[in-house]
């Protein structure tokens, strides 16, 4: 699997190199600022991007605007953005096209290499990678006592979190050691209370679960 | 201030006489049709404004007031060692006519050039025509006694006396000569009290001044001690939190290193508690940093940092923002952050289920309004967390007002220049 990487601190981005290709991944291009990340992200046609919001020369958030620039040229394309801070309004950014194939993580999450890998992997595959913070902003936001979620169990609720991170099935069933259909029912049960439409696509599910949470829909 | 000594007082004034008569004379020509010309022109624009006309041509009207008055602040400079300070507000370069027009009717100054105009075609033309007549008004008694009394009708009255021979005319000539001892004496003091008068109308009261600084010094005594106050904290959390684990991460991979061959199954126990500890002192830096200097700020300006404040709410908040180009940083931080206490405020006191905020720029002013649907009772009392908004405003010359009768809804709205 390809990967274009940007991030400008050095010993950062020497390690993401460093982990990825212990991981098996191949690094097409590691880059420091944003117009090198624009021409590694046409000339490369990686797999998967991870990006730092952050980069030269402007030192805003010149990544996240690359990312989005990329997708909207190549729709699709799988992005993993890693920042120091997660924002809602910069995850809404992402997901707003719809297609997937997104991830939004603090850069902390490389601590535990395997499920940032997992990330990674998910993202490339156009899957889902939202950071923990930032569903248990949306949750937060959205948990008032006469709205939907106050229907929910402390379970359902549960996995209704890292199903909006966007985890599979099993990769939940495995977090909360139960069985895969126990977390079938449970998502079952989730759909029903929020009034969503049950699609076996695990993508599509999580999408509109976040479009759920952020917007009521 | 501008009483100069009285050794070079007198100096100019015995060298000076027949020219303070000149410039006299010069001043009441200029004064009376000018400033009788400036005046009804002024007033005749401002009174055009609701019918539109007013407002193109009120701008160019004052701009010629102010050059009438800034050629006086000149000539009383030049002629008679009187300073009178120039405090016009600048205008933005880009304003539109009815910017520029209510900017420059917003003006103290305008006001004040407006009042002298009057003041100047009345008592100001009198002293400059004074200054005058104190050398030709004996010029003529001189005239008179000189033989001048032959040719004019009889009686002419010079002053108080009745020229009718050449005996009137002699006492004539003394009465002449009297004035002129006090036109040497005097005809400077005069024409100087022509612009200490214009002065007194022109410059900006002291009690204007002694206001402004006493705000200043207030102003910046608190942003000194907010400033102080905020680095300590900064460094009571530095040294508490993340500095504090970051020992024991080190000190926890010292362990590691003695234990990985001995004992790895402990060894592996700490490597874990290590990464717990990095990962916490992560935690405590990024909200610290947030509170410095929110990232999204950095990033994005002033409008998408309030957007994802209010993101973060747990009370439905809807944003506006109308901002062209960014503010400078320390406005825009001071108004993050003054947002972000008001936003708390409402969400802690008020109740409120719904929360508006407004951002947007005009004539020079970052004017930002929040409103909630709360119970209201808001004040900006000692103690609450408005109080704190309002000083942290004030160093930027910013204000906050507050209306929130009992039962709501309160309003919040905050006004800082900002160039």
């Amino acid at each position: 699997m390809r990967v274009v990487l940007a991030e400008d601190l050095f010993l950062l981005r020497d390690g993401l190199v460093r982990l990825l290709q212990a991981h098996g991944f191949e690094i097409a291009a590691a880059v420091a600022s944003g117009p090198e990340l624009t021409r590694a992200l046409a000339e490369e046609e990686p797999d998967v991007a991870v990006i730092d919001v952050r980069l030269p020369p402007s030192q805003t958030d010149e990544g996240l605007q690359c990312a989005l620039e990329a997708r909207r040229r190549r729709p699709g394309l799988p992005v993993l953005v890693l920042s120091q801070h997660v924002e809602q309004l910069y995850a809404r950014e992402l997901l707003a096209d719809g297609s997937g194939g997104v991830g939004y993580l603090l850069k902390d999450r490389v601590f535990d290499a395997e499920q940032f890998v997992d990330a990674v992997r998910r993202v490339a595959s156009g899957g889902t990678a939202m950071d923990p913070q930032v569903i248990q902003q949306l949750l937060a936001r959205r948990s008032g006592k006469d709205r939907p979620l106050a229907r929910l169990t402390p379970r359902e609720l549960e996995v209704l979190e890292l199903m909006a991170q966007g985890r599979t099935n099993a990769a939940i069933a495995a977090r909360l050691v139960v069985t895969e259909r126990a977390i079938a029912k449970h998502t079952a049960n989730i759909f029903a209370k929020l009034g969503l439409e049950v699609s076996d696509d695990d993508n599509r599910r999580v999408l509109a679960v976040l479009a759920y949470l952020d917007h009521g829909r | 201030m501008t009483t100069g000594t009285d050794g070079h007082g007198r100096v100019s004034v015995a060298r000076g006489y027949p020219l303070a008569a000149v410039r006299g004379l010069a001043l009441a020509l200029v004064s009376l049709p000018g400033a009788v010309v400036c005046f009804v022109a002024a007033v005749v624009s401002i009174g055009l404004i609701p019918i539109g006309v007013g407002l193109v041509t009120t701008p160019y009207v004052l701009r010629g007031v102010r050059a009438f008055a800034d050629l006086r602040r000149v000539l009383a400079a030049e002629w008679g060692g009187v300073r009178i300070p120039r405090a016009y507000r600048p205008l933005p370069k880009d304003a539109n006519p009815w910017g520029r027009t209510f900017g420059m009717l917003g003006d103290p100054a305008t006001w004040r050039d407006l009042l002298w105009l009057p003041v100047d075609m009345t008592a100001g033309f009198v002293t400059a025509l004074l200054t005058a007549a104190l050398l030709f008004y004996p010029l003529e008694g001189l005239a008179v006694a000189a033989g001048l009394w032959r040719v004019l009708p009889d009686p002419w009255w010079y002053g108080f006396v009745p020229v009718s021979g050449q005996g009137t005319a002699l006492a004539a000539g003394a009465l002449a000569l009297a004035l002129l001892a006090a036109g040497h004496v005097g005809a400077l003091r005069v024409l100087r009290a022509h612009f200490l008068l214009a002065r007194a109308v022109l410059a900006p009261g002291g009690s204007e001044l002694a206001e402004r600084v006493r705000v200043l010094t207030e102003t910046r005594r608190d942003a000194v001690d907010t400033s102080a106050a905020e680095l300590r904290r900064i460094e009571r959390d530095l040294h508490d939190g993340a500095q504090a684990r970051l020992v024991a991460v080190g000190l926890d991979l010292g362990t590691v290193e003695a234990l990985i061959e001995r004992d790895p199954a402990q060894a592996r126990e700490l490597l874990a508690r290590a990464r717990q500890s990095s990962a916490e002192a992560l935690t405590e830096l990024r909200e610290l940093v947030r509170g410095i200097h929110p990232p999204v700020l950095a990033e994005r300006g002033l409008g998408d940092a309030v957007r994802a404040l209010a993101l973060r709410l747990p009370v439905a908040t809807e944003v506006n923002v109308s901002l062209p180009g960014r503010a400078d940083a320390p406005v825009e931080s001071a108004a993050y952050f003054a947002v972000s206490e008001v936003l708390a405020n409402a969400v802690k006191h008020s109740g409120a289920d719904r929360i508006w905020v407004d951002v947007h720029r005009e004539e020079g002013r970052l004017r930002i309004t929040v409103t909630d649907n709360g119970r209201g009772g808001a004040a900006v009392g000692a103690g609450s967390g408005l109080a704190g908004v309002e000083r942290r405003l004030g160093t930027f010359d910013g204000v906050l007002a507050v209306s929130s009768p009992a039962g709501g809804p309160t309003l919040v709205t905050m006004e800082i220049p900002c160039g």
